[in-house]
């Protein structure tokens, strides 16, 4: 009798974990992670792209008698302390944060590509050199090391972006480096090298169309750290400068009225949140 | 001999390679090849049998300048020597169509016109036995044959003088390896091709070859026509080796 019983509860155990399993799935299929991540990211593209033309209130005019506003019909996400739609700022605070993580894997992505490629093709004393100056480099946090070109260049949208993309190079010189390195021994590239191709053509038409995928995810991610190290560097004040909009300087000048105003910080920090889990489903799901 | 008639001349060749040992800061330097010495005539398929590790495939990238650390003369009487890869799926590019591939050796290595090329690419992929539709297709959609077919294409759309083929069947199965054997036969007819073929299958290399060069450890242990050899092995690894393969006594 107890016998059975445990083997009851065993199967109801399994049958449990099977039911749960499978609700899992769904979320684990990787198509599923892509497809979600994908919608998710588009939609906050498509609102950038509209915000660049239109948002419902100018983000930097202010009126007085709406000062702390809460979240309404006529002002969707609330106003902040001086009056400012809140909903626009964070529509074109998007556009910032976008614009910077971009400009981040740009620059991190094409010197680290470049880097990385002479680094992992040619070896020896090349990489031992080219590595060592990227572990130098590595040795700070990427957010520390932003900080420090942050103060030697000054603050602002474009400074913030140099900065960034400096302090995004070794990461993507090193994923880079790794792929090359796999690569530069396989067959095609000794035939590619038979047929007369230079090293340059080697490495950057033979050898870079096959490691897109590598190259596409780690963008994604890049893209996603990048655009928290903007929030954080915005965060600290050294980021973009008031009056422009970014989610972090938004989030920074609501630390004051937590209390007060919730929607303040609620808003763009949501908004922060959704973007990036779109945009790591997204990284996720890439083949 | 004439000196006309050879296309490949190795005198004396030692090849290197650099070991990273456990504990020492300097890597060792291995010794692969030991005063290897061979010529080759035009128009001949020379076999090279030996077991794995024995420096088959270092010699042939030896002799295409694909080794740094090496010492001995190879004097080859041919501007591009080619070589078709053992493995089918490994050196074929798997980004670029075959047409491209095909392209390659002409766009870096000569003033033929682009608009040549694909014509070319076409004539000779059905000189191997496909046809120009495969030029748009990508190396993944082809079967192994198929894509060693399309190694031999690229590796001859420059006519090159010599062939090295290293193991270019073993990855291959019987059928497929039959009929990659007939055409290696049949272009060496149409084009003059000497071919240097590696195997380490002596039953294949009897088919197909001339000359036969037995190495081990680096080393000739013998060589001559392929009926001297399997007839009347004079080196005890040769009568091993022959032994193993055709279980004769």
């Amino acid at each position: 009798m107890a016998n059975t019983n445990m083997g009851k509860t065993i199967t109801a155990k399994a049958q449990n974990k099977k039911a749960f399993g499978l609700k899992l799935k769904i979320f684990k299929d990787k198509k599923t992670n892509f497809y979600v991540g994908l919608g998710i990211t588009a939609f906050f593209l498509l609102i950038t792209i509209v915000g660049y033309f239109w948002t419902p209130y100018n983000p930097n005019a202010m009126d007085v008698d709406a000062k702390y506003s809460a979240m309404s019909f006529t002002h969707l996400f609330g106003c902040d302390n001086f009056g400012r739609d809140i909903f626009s700022r964070v529509v074109s605070g998007l556009g910032t944060t976008f614009f910077v993580g971009l400009g981040t894997v740009l620059i991190g992505g094409l010197v680290g590509i470049i880097i990385g490629a002479i680094c992992g093709y040619f070896g020896g004393l090349v990489d031992e050199i080219g590595m060592r100056i990227m572990d130098a480099l590595y040795a700070f946090p990427s957010l520390l090391l932003a900080l420090v070109f942050v103060s030697l260049l000054g603050s602002g949208k474009y400074q913030v972006i140099i900065a960034l993309g400096i302090a995004f190079i070794p990461s993507f010189s090193r994923i880079v480096r790794a792929e090359y390195m796999r690569c530069r021994d396989l067959d095609y590239v000794k035939s590619a090298r038979l047929f007369g191709a230079s090293h340059f053509r080697v490495i950057f038409v033979h050898i870079l169309p096959n490691i897109t995928p590598v190259l596409v995810s780690s963008a994604i991610i890049g893209f996603n750290n990048a655009v928290l190290a903007e929030a954080g560097l915005s965060f600290l004040g050294i980021g973009v400068q008031p009056p422009d909009a970014s989610l972090g300087e938004m989030l920074s000048s609501a630390q004051s009225f937590l209390f007060s105003t919730p929607w303040y910080a609620l808003c763009p920090g949501i908004v922060m949140i959704i973007m990036i889990l779109g945009v790591s489903l997204m990284a996720e799901g890439v083949e | 001999m004439n000196n006309e008639d050879i296309i490949l001349s190795v005198e004396k060749l030692n090849s290197f390679y650099k070991k990273t040992v456990p504990g020492k800061f300097r890597r060792e330097r291995i010794q692969v090849l030991k005063d290897v010495t061979f010529d080759m005539k035009k128009g001949e398929i020379l076999g090279l049998v030996g077991e794995s590790g024995c420096g088959k495939s270092t010699l042939a990238k030896t002799i295409l300048n694909m080794v740094p650390d090496y010492s001995g003369t190879i004097i080859c009487n041919d501007k591009n020597p080619q070589m078709v890869f053992q493995d089918p799926h490994g050196s074929l590019n798997p980004s670029k169509t075959i047409e491209f591939l095909l392209s390659e050796p002409m766009r870096n290595l000569t003033d033929i016109p682009q608009s040549e090329w694909r014509d070319r690419a076409a004539e000779m992929l059905v000189r191997v036995g496909l046809d120009e539709d495969y030029l748009g297709r990508l190396p993944r959609e082809l079967s192994g044959g198929q894509r060693q077919r399309v190694c031999i294409a690229a590796s001859l759309m420059l006519k090159p003088g010599l062939l090295i083929a290293d193991e270019p069947v073993s990855a291959l199965d019987v059928t497929i390896q039959a009929q990659v054997c007939e055409l290696l036969l049949k272009l060496k007819e149409e084009l003059g091709l000497s071919i240097l073929f590696i195997s380490h299958d002596l039953r294949v290399v009897y088919q197909l070859c001339d000359r036969v060069i037995i190495m081990k450890n680096g080393e000739i242990k013998e060589s001559g026509t392929t009926d001297e050899v399997y007839f009347n092995p004079q080196n005890e690894y040769t009568k091993k080796l022959l032994n193993a393969a055709f279980g004769v006594d």
